[in-house]
């Protein structure tokens, strides 16, 4: 029996006036594959900053791996085990794209109790290994500013990996995407699933959402008004009519 | 290069500038090599902040001034030798820095560079309003004549600059080619991204307004010797600030060379046009490279050569 890796009681979070998230829970067992959807400002990076602790919630809770994380700030929760991608990529510019996964290594993997730092030849081979696991060995000493998007977004991906994560959310790591390119991701997803990373899936391509999701949770206008399989949730007329238009 | 050999290097290269100013028949070399040796300390230790983590720090003269008048306390209270003075100054610099850093670092961009700014006002009228020191009046210290060995006393001064100068570049070169470095660079290039990648963004911060206060602190030390007399205005004074951020942008930011070109350039110009028309269009000087520079080349001096070595 899987137990719940992460358990969100209750989030809400404001800015100024308006209501970002209202009392969202989500509970999220260990190995699960969840997908995340909802239209455009319904709070689905607010919920990802909440978790990952670049924001803070005004309400509720999070626990994380049995301890409330409620507090830590995000470098902390990043050694706990939360990775996230950023929606738009936000590499290291003056840092070559090897490099920029080496950061994650030295501040998060090697600061792990138990783990014993690595060395500069360690560094580098993991750097590589990453890079292949998203395709981008060739490009290893080039800058981000000479990537396309969509290696860009293979970056992203792959800096998230490199903190080895319990729990991954990959916040619209597929957007503009082509059709081959958006499977080759969910290919690489479930993989690192099957490894037994957790993994939260925000998307609008629907066909991934679909193709990936063990679960698929609904959020509009900061609320959640679906949670279950990903079959029936499309097919109730609350999510037709506010997300996927009837 | 490792550490080790590059320090050895440099004590090596520096040896040899002294030789070399010996060779000169007058004193004016060691006063002049003084001012310029002391930016490349100033330049290199606003650059551990500023350059590598992207905090610009507008209260370099605080940091200075501290060290000149921890000195002249000394002086008054009871006589040490420069070294000695050297390592109290960086340690009470160093305290300050991490204080106004815990104070300030929460501050984003253009908020901490005002910050540092009221920062050097306070500590200045703090110092104005101390009489041991001297307060508004100045103090006056009488520089020994002669010292054992090497004979006139500036250039045992000369000699402290540049074994300063060693250690602060040795120290930004050994940092930016650490985990430390790559640190630095993450919150300059994206802080929130560092953050989400892991690291202590606050902590490396704190150490790098440390490092870099202490050094700061470090050079102003020797200067009350240096000067003769020392007064709240001219110690807190604007070129302090302005050189120490228009010669690192001027030279380069982003590695340990920078600084050094920056102010061994602006440094010895400004000497230049102290002697031949006067002090007060250094300023001025300083002013109008660093339009030009931020408008042909913001990546200064060191950007312009990568730049060209990529196009060949």
């Amino acid at each position: 029996m899987s137990e719940q890796l992460l358990n969100v009681a209750g989030l809400g979070k404001r800015f100024g006036g308006f209501v970002a998230l209202d009392c969202v829970d989500l509970a999220v067992k260990s190995g699960e594959r969840v997908g995340l959807i909802g239209p455009n400002g319904s709070g689905k990076s607010t919920l990802v900053n909440c978790l990952c602790g670049t924001l803070v919630n005004e309400t509720g809770s999070v626990t994380f791996d049995g301890r409330k994380i409620d507090g830590l700030i995000a470098h902390q929760r990043t050694r706990l085990g939360i990775a996230r991608s950023f929606q738009l990529p936000r590499p290291f510019l003056s840092l070559s794209v090897a490099e920029n996964l080496r950061v994650p290594l030295l501040y998060t993997v090697d600061a792990r109790p138990g783990r014993h730092r690595m060395t500069s030849a360690e560094l580098h081979d993991r750097c590589l290994e990453l890079l292949r696991l998203v395709g981008l060995e060739e490009k290893a000493h080039e800058r981000p500013v000479d990537l396309t998007q969509v290696e860009m977004r293979k970056l992203e991906l792959a800096r998230a990996m490199a903190a080895e994560p319990k729990l991954l959310i990959a916040d619209e790591a597929m957007a503009g995407l082509s059709q081959s390119e958006v499977t080759d991701i969910v290919a690489l997803l479930i993989r690192l699933n099957e490894r037994g990373i957790t993994v939260i899936l925000i998307e609008h391509i629907m066909r991934a959402v679909m193709s990936f999701s063990q679960r698929l949770v609904v959020l509009v206008s900061g609320r959640k008004i679906a949670d279950g399989l990903p079959e029936e949730v499309i097919r109730d007329p609350e999510v037709e009519r506010a997300y996927l238009g009837q | 290069m490792r550490s080790l050999p590059f320090l050895i290097v440099s004590l090596v290269v520096a040896a040899i500038i002294f030789m070399i100013a010996r060779t000169f028949a007058n004193d004016y070399v060691f006063f002049a090599g003084y001012t310029v040796l002391q930016f490349v300390v100033l330049a290199t230790a606003w650059n551990i902040l500023g350059g590598y983590t992207g905090y610009v720090n507008f209260g370099t003269a605080a940091f200075f001034a501290l060290g000149a008048y921890t000195t002249v306390f000394f002086h008054k209270a009871y006589p040490l030798p420069i070294p000695v003075l050297i390592v109290i100054a960086a340690m009470v610099s160093g305290l300050v820095g991490l204080g106004m850093g815990y104070l300030t670092l929460r501050l984003r961009g253009s908020f901490f560079a005002i910050a540092t700014l009221a920062l050097a006002v306070v500590l200045q009228t703090l110092i104005v309003n101390w009489d041991f020191v001297g307060g508004s009046r100045g103090a006056y210290i009488i520089r020994p004549r002669e010292v054992a060995i090497l004979g006139s006393y500036i250039q045992y001064l000369f000699l402290i600059m540049l074994l300063l100068s060693v250690a602060a570049i040795a120290t930004a070169r050994t940092i930016e080619r650490s985990r430390l470095g790559y640190g630095f660079a993450t919150i300059r290039d994206d802080e929130l991204a560092a953050e989400a990648a892991g690291v202590p963004t606050l902590k490396l911060k704190l150490i790098a307004t440390m490092i870099s206060g202490a050094f700061m602190g470090m050079a102003g030390a020797p200067f009350p010797y240096y000067i003769g007399y020392l007064e709240p205005a001219s110690a807190f004074g604007l070129p302090y600030a302005v050189n120490s951020i228009a010669m690192p942008m001027i030279g380069g930011t982003m590695s340990w060379i920078g600084p050094v070109i920056g102010a061994l350039l602006l440094g010895t110009i400004q000497q230049i046009a102290t002697v031949t028309i006067s002090s007060a269009v250094n300023l001025l000087l300083v002013g109008v490279l660093l339009v030009a520079f931020v408008i042909i080349a913001p990546n200064g001096i060191m950007g312009l050569l990568k730049r060209g070595r990529r196009k060949t």
